[in-house]
């Protein structure tokens, strides 16, 4: 097990601090609050999709996107460096990446066959910290029901939107 | 209370405290083989007592010897085992009995837990005797095994639930609590001590007002049998609801006191076995009290376990622990109120050990996973008691809750672990 230490590491503290994306769009087009009910935290994902063209939903791209919420400093960071991460993408590289960083911070990928995951992966050690990994997947979770028109998140029950297990936890 | 100002004013604090308060805390440590633990490389200093309580080698022992020596189902049968099994089953009942000073043994009764024991109230009374129209008195403080199954039965029969307000300190607002009452009050429901602040309520002086109209009063004591004197007579309260495993005992046991003449007008909560006296199909004829509100087979290790767990309390004395823990209190407050950046939250004029904080610009749950890798074990959360959290404004609170077990120096290793945690965040 690495050291747990680890994952207060500058940059996580630094989006702590200083998140990107904070606040609310103009025009959303799509969005969601997710909320950890074991903790409390919750987070608001605003989206401003662009349509690509024809019927290609998969090709929409995120345009603009935007966070706020109460949440603890791996909720918080997990956001701030999630909308950095998937500004511009497509919808459909957005969904890897989701998927990509739930099974990285829940254990069931290594680091080394994430392939998409980039500076995300200073979230790796999460796995170390089974009672954490909802922190820093509210945000992904959130941001998953914002995409697919799902208004309310969670991490928990009939309202996970991604029937996430977690493994160990 | 000289003892106390002695260990404020003395600068080896520990050593005067422990000694002034006739406690020695490193011979007690002992007898807990889970203190001995590391934790990331850390001793565990484990102030989560508020959770759940540790238990001493003496109950650990108690439950081998209960499972090797004594096991078999109760009430039944009657080879020797069962006699004998029904004996301790019954002698841990008549220890309960005279922890909490109740007038007769039928009084009390064995629940799973705090939760239970106010379920088993909610059913056995509220659902008899509370109608549509009816108020049921509940207070800010209460945890929500306190509020929940009052409100499962307010929108069952209609009822509405008052909640008495409190100050910027956690205190009850008395004045506010008698405005309250009305023909319409039925019921009124209060925690002993604030799970999440650490708040001792007048209970005695709300349940004098409360019986001078009629209405009965349930006492939350989950969080004052760990840490003081409870006498049920001497408070008059109609139901006093406690648990097992914040008294060092084993989980699955919570007491349920309640006057004789209020459980035998109540009706049963769970059906089964144990409960009856007789059955047919076309009637059933119930057992007295407390069989009544036992159905089935209890956890009989557990309630021995926590026999022997009252017994150890009571061997060390409720005075001498709520005096060591006063002092850990008040030095742990200092402390705390020391550091820049860190704001008690719960600053009653009456207190149990317990310590509700934040930490400026650091969340609850970092300070929590910070706290760990230093050894030191604190709860981080709403502590199941969310309108506590918004009389307060805050998402969450870290709390660290302290036993007789705890020491000075545990003090001193959750202030230098919040300093820590303040120093990764600046």
């Amino acid at each position: 097990m690495a050291d747990p230490r680890a994952l207060y590491q500058e940059v996580i503290l630094d989006h702590n601090k200083q998140p990107r994306n904070y606040g609310t769009l103009e025009c959303p087009s799509h969005h969601a609050a997710g909320h950890n009910p074991l903790c409390g935290d919750h987070i608001d994902v605003e989206l401003a999709m662009g349509k690509a063209p024809g019927y290609d939903l998969a090709g929409e791209s995120i345009d603009g996107i935007a966070f706020q919420g109460e949440a603890c400093a791996i909720c918080k960071s997990s956001a701030s460096m999630m909308t950095v991460a998937v500004k511009g993408k497509t919808r459909s590289e957005a969904e890897v990446l989701i998927s990509e960083f739930l099974d990285m911070a829940t254990g069931k990928i290594d680091l080394a066959d994430a392939h998409h995951i980039g500076r995300l992966r200073v979230f790796s050690g999460i796995r170390d910290l089974p009672v954490r990994v909802k922190c820093a997947i509210l945000p992904w979770h959130t941001l998953y029901a914002a995409l697919n028109a799902i208004e309310d998140a969670s991490t928990e029950a009939e309202h996970d939107p991604m029937h996430t297990s977690i493994g160990d936890a | 209370m000289t003892t106390i100002q002695t260990a404020r004013k003395a600068p080896t604090a520990a050593s005067a405290a422990n000694t002034a308060a006739g406690l020695d805390v490193e011979r007690i440590r002992a007898d807990f083989p889970i203190l001995k633990l590391q934790i990331n490389g850390k001793p565990l200093v484990y102030l989560d007592n508020a959770a759940s309580s540790q238990m001493p080698q003496k109950v650990i022992d108690r439950l081998v010897r209960y499972q090797s020596t004594q096991h078999a189902n109760i009430n039944r049968a009657v080879h020797t085992l069962s006699e004998l099994a029904t004996n301790e089953f019954e002698a841990a009942r008549r220890t309960l009995q005279h922890f909490i000073h109740a007038r007769e043994e039928r009084e009390v009764i064995f629940t799973s837990g705090t939760t239970d024991a106010i379920n088993l109230v909610m059913h056995g009374y509220g659902r008899k005797f509370i109608g549509p129209g009816d108020e049921i008195i509940l207070t800010t403080l209460e945890h929500h095994s306190n509020i929940v199954p009052w409100q499962m039965l307010a929108e069952e029969k209609g009822a509405t639930i008052r909640v008495v307000p409190v100050n910027d300190a956690g205190e009850l607002l008395i004045d506010d609590y008698e405005k309250l009452f009305n023909g319409r009050t039925k019921f009124v429901g209060v925690t002993h001590v604030s799970n999440a602040l650490g708040t001792i309520n007048p209970v005695k002086q709300m349940i004098a007002f409360a019986h001078a109209r009629g209405v009965p009063v349930l006492v939350d004591g989950a969080q004052a049998t760990p840490h003081m004197q409870v006498d049920v007579q001497d408070l008059d309260c109609d139901f006093y609801a406690f648990s097992g495993h914040k008294l060092c005992g084993p989980t699955g046991i919570g007491i349920l006191f309640g006057k004789a003449a209020l459980l035998e007008s109540m009706q049963p909560f769970k059906g089964g076995g144990d409960m009856i006296l007789s059955v047919t199909f076309e009637k059933t004829t119930y057992n007295t009290i407390p069989h009544k509100f036992e159905a089935g087979t209890p956890p009989i290790a557990a309630a021995i376990g926590l026999g022997a767990a009252v017994d150890y309390l009571s061997a060390i004395g409720m005075d001498a622990i709520a005096a060591h823990e006063l002092a850990l209190l008040d030095y742990a407050t200092e402390q705390m109120v020391s550091l820049p950046g860190v704001r008690i939250i719960g600053t009653a004029s009456r207190k149990a050990a317990v310590l509700s904080f934040a930490v400026d610009g650091v969340h609850p749950h970092d300070i929590g996973t910070l706290l760990n890798l230093e050894g030191v074990a604190v709860r981080t959360g709403h502590h199941c008691a969310q309108p506590v959290m918004q009389r307060f404004k805050v998402p969450a609170t870290a709390r660290a809750s302290f036993a007789f077990y705890n020491s000075m120096d545990e003090v001193d290793a959750l202030i230098a672990a919040i300093r820590t945690v303040q120093k990764v965040f600046s």
